[in-house]
């Protein structure tokens, strides 16, 4: 960025979103230039925008620079705070040479680059209990706990609360109920940490909630879209992964039995068996789950597009039937990982947030491009 | 160019012509596919949802096994969730070689090794980055035998190979969150953006929350014709499942009629490259994409 720094100022131009609701006008885009180095801010120049042009754009913004979490918009679409982003990078992100500047989504606009955050996320971090419940009794002094166990914690601890990851989660987007990447990335802060008493209680409400735990899509939006490198996701299958090994929480969102069935086809097959997952994950994991009432019912609501499969000849009703495997030998490998994994007495699980990478490791893997570059 | 390649559970089960126009169109695009047939599912994310060092070995096993391919210049497949679950994996592989060893010792029994070799890394690509950063735009352009003229393809990426994009190896030199509309281009085809192209088919929550994830599905598919599309293109089977498959059934969830054909990406490949419609296996799909094929001449036409 050293470069950056020295280069002289340059024009850029924003398109805002504009939209005061208590106006009754319609939403509409506004154009300004302003003239700053190109490694300034997108929210300098929102700011330059406003004192030299236009007094009443709405934005919320404090710290500028990356700690209050007030400033989250949608910089050429993507969820970002305009204090964290440069303006170089935001003009090379835009379509049209234009860096297009619009409130975050799914919440409720208050005016301009305005949302109401209370509305939607602060209601969904309250959702989940966002304090500790203490082991009893309280220590006279402090709590003794490992170091691991809360360095563990840390990442959701790095959160800002700016709702970048809430705006863009794709769940929230046609569920809006769903309690969303930031709440349970916080669920997790507590559910994780060592001197809470209420690990079952936290992980069995969230887990039968049917806009809870099971309903994230693993979309990566979220993970994207955070300044902070929470990896809200990450954080969501580290519940899952407790609910359902640990406190082998059972819920009525057919999660546990999903991710069972899942995990058992592919030790029983190596592949996975698309006709047997379906029964299993409502009815119960063994072949008996797709007798079971949930199973049957699922069964029949899903009859006209398994009629039309069977139709069209894209599924076989034999190849239903039959799980495809992989050679026999291959799959006793396979199943003898299984057994030595899963007979650790912990699970290990890296997280690259804390382990870090070592110094050779190459920065992407799959970046990596041997070939000749075609185009 | 010879490749390590992973077909993945789908392509072989409920989408099975994804992997058969695959193997139809290797040989006209000059890819020799050593098919990986010992590996094993990825996971899909699921399993590291379970336990994520049996994901890790797993997925290290694959590795290995891609590794032993005599001459393969890469590995490749052809399931967006597959790529991605596989980058997860090989990203803690790659970055910590203490961790690297614990889960080669427990493939040493088979006595394979993931090996991290910086002279010669083990390149996993999906056949839409291999399409264009290997075989590349132009040669492709120049093997068409039957251009997309005048058919609008909307591109659905899906999530597993958009994001996250530093994981996923996505920077200004490499775009490949845009291939698809670089490669519906190279075919002739006009490419059609619409809201959901990048968004999440709903398929991860289909047994957990069937309503949503059905919604995602019709309100993309929805999108998609209203932005004149006249198909969608992907290249995830999961996706297709949700978007094809359930298609009747998201109709009726988003309250409006929908008959949107999704094509594989190796189909609409095929169709430029003279393939016949029913080799590539586009009689199989629930919503028969008459649009995009005028069946008495197998001649590609937009729909009038």
């Amino acid at each position: 960025m050293a470069e950056a720094h020295d280069r002289p100022p340059e024009q850029f131009t924003l398109r805002l979103r504009r939209y005061d609701p208590e106006s009754g006008e319609a939403p509409y885009w506004d154009e300004h230039t302003v003239e700053l180095e190109p490694h300034r801010s997108v929210l300098e120049a929102i700011l330059q925008a406003r004192d030299k042009f236009d007094g009443s754009i709405g934005i919320r913004c404090s710290c500028r620079q990356a700690i209050c979490g007030s400033c989250g918009v949608r910089v050429n679409g993507e969820p970002s705070l305009a204090c964290h982003t440069h303006l170089d990078a935001a003009k090379l992100g835009a379509k049209d040479g234009v860096i297009e500047i619009e409130p975050m989504g799914n919440m409720p606009v208050i005016k301009d680059l305005i949302v109401d955050m209370d509305a939607v996320h602060w209601k969904k971090i309250r959702r989940v209990t966002p304090w500790l419940l203490a082991k009893q009794p309280v220590p006279e002094r402090e709590y003794l706990v490992s170091k691991e166990s809360m360095v563990d914690v840390t990442q959701t601890m790095a959160c800002i609360q700016c709702g970048a990851c809430v705006s863009d989660c794709l769940a929230m987007e046609v569920d809006p109920g769903f309690i969303g990447p930031a709440a349970l990335a916080k669920a997790y802060r507590f559910v994780g940490d060592p001197r809470d008493d209420q690990q079952f209680e936290r992980l069995n409400d969230l887990a039968q909630d049917p806009q809870g735990l099971f309903d994230c899509t693993h979309c990566f939006k979220c993970v994207q879209a955070c300044p902070k490198d929470v990896n809200p996701m990450g954080q969501i299958m580290r519940l899952r992964r407790i609910a359902t090994n640990d406190q082998h929480i059972v819920d009525v969102n057919n999660g546990e039995r999903h991710e069972a069935a899942f995990t058992t086809l592919i030790k029983n097959n190596g592949l996975l068996w698309e006709a047997e997952l379906l029964p299993r994950s409502y009815g119960g994991n063994s072949w008996f789950g797709k007798f079971a009432p949930p199973a049957g019912r699922e069964l029949l609501s899903s009859l006209p597009a398994i009629l039309k499969a069977l139709l069209r000849g894209k599924v076989t009703p034999m190849g239903a039937l039959r799980p495809h495997k992989i050679p026999s030998q291959d799959l006793k490998a396979v199943q003898s990982i299984y057994d030595k994994v899963e007979s650790r007495p912990e699970r290990y699980e890296l997280n690259l947030y804390i382990a870090g990478e070592d110094e050779d490791a190459a920065p992407v893997a799959t970046a990596s491009t041997e070939g000749s570059d075609g185009q | 160019m010879k490749v390590a390649y992973w077909p993945g559970c789908v392509s072989r089960g409920f989408t099975p012509e994804l992997h058969g126009s695959m193997a139809k169109v290797a040989p006209l695009l000059d890819i020799e596919l050593v098919e990986l047939d010992r590996a094993c599912c990825t996971g899909a994310g699921v399993i590291a949802e379970h336990n994520q060092e049996l994901a890790d070995t797993l997925n290290a096993r694959t590795f290995a096994l891609a590794q032993q391919v005599d001459g393969a210049e890469l590995m490749m497949n052809i399931c967006s969730t597959c790529q991605g679950a596989q980058s997860e994996c090989q990203e803690r592989l790659d970055a910590n070689a203490e961790y690297r060893a614990h889960v080669n010792t427990t493939l040493a029994g088979e006595g394979l090794a993931y090996k991290k070799d910086p002279t010669h890394p083990l390149t996993n690509k999906n056949f839409l980055w291999l399409l264009v950063e290997e075989i590349g735009l132009e040669n492709l352009r120049a093997r068409v035998k039957r251009p997309l003229t005048n058919l609008k393809v909307g591109p659905f990426y899906g999530c597993y190979i958009v994001r996250p994009r530093e994981r996923l190896g996505i920077d200004a030199e490499h775009p490949r969150d845009h291939y698809l509309d670089h490669v519906i281009d190279a075919l002739g085809g006009t490419v059609i953006e619409y809201a959901g192209m990048r968004k999440c088919c709903g398929f991860p929550i289909i047994t957990m929350n069937k309503e949503a994830s059905l919604k995602q599905a019709g309100r993309h598919l929805g999108d998609a014709t209203d932005a004149d599309a006249d198909c969608l293109v992907t290249p995830c089977p999961l996706c297709h499942l949700n978007l094809d498959l359930q298609q009747p059934l998201a109709s009726k969830v988003v309250g409006r009629n929908l008959e949107m054909p999704v094509l594989h990406l190796p189909q609409l490949v095929g169709l430029a490259l003279g393939l016949d419609p029913k080799e590539l296996g586009l009689g199989r799909h629930v919503v028969r994409p008459t649009s995009v094929i005028d069946w008495s001449t197998s001649v590609v036409a937009a729909a009038a």
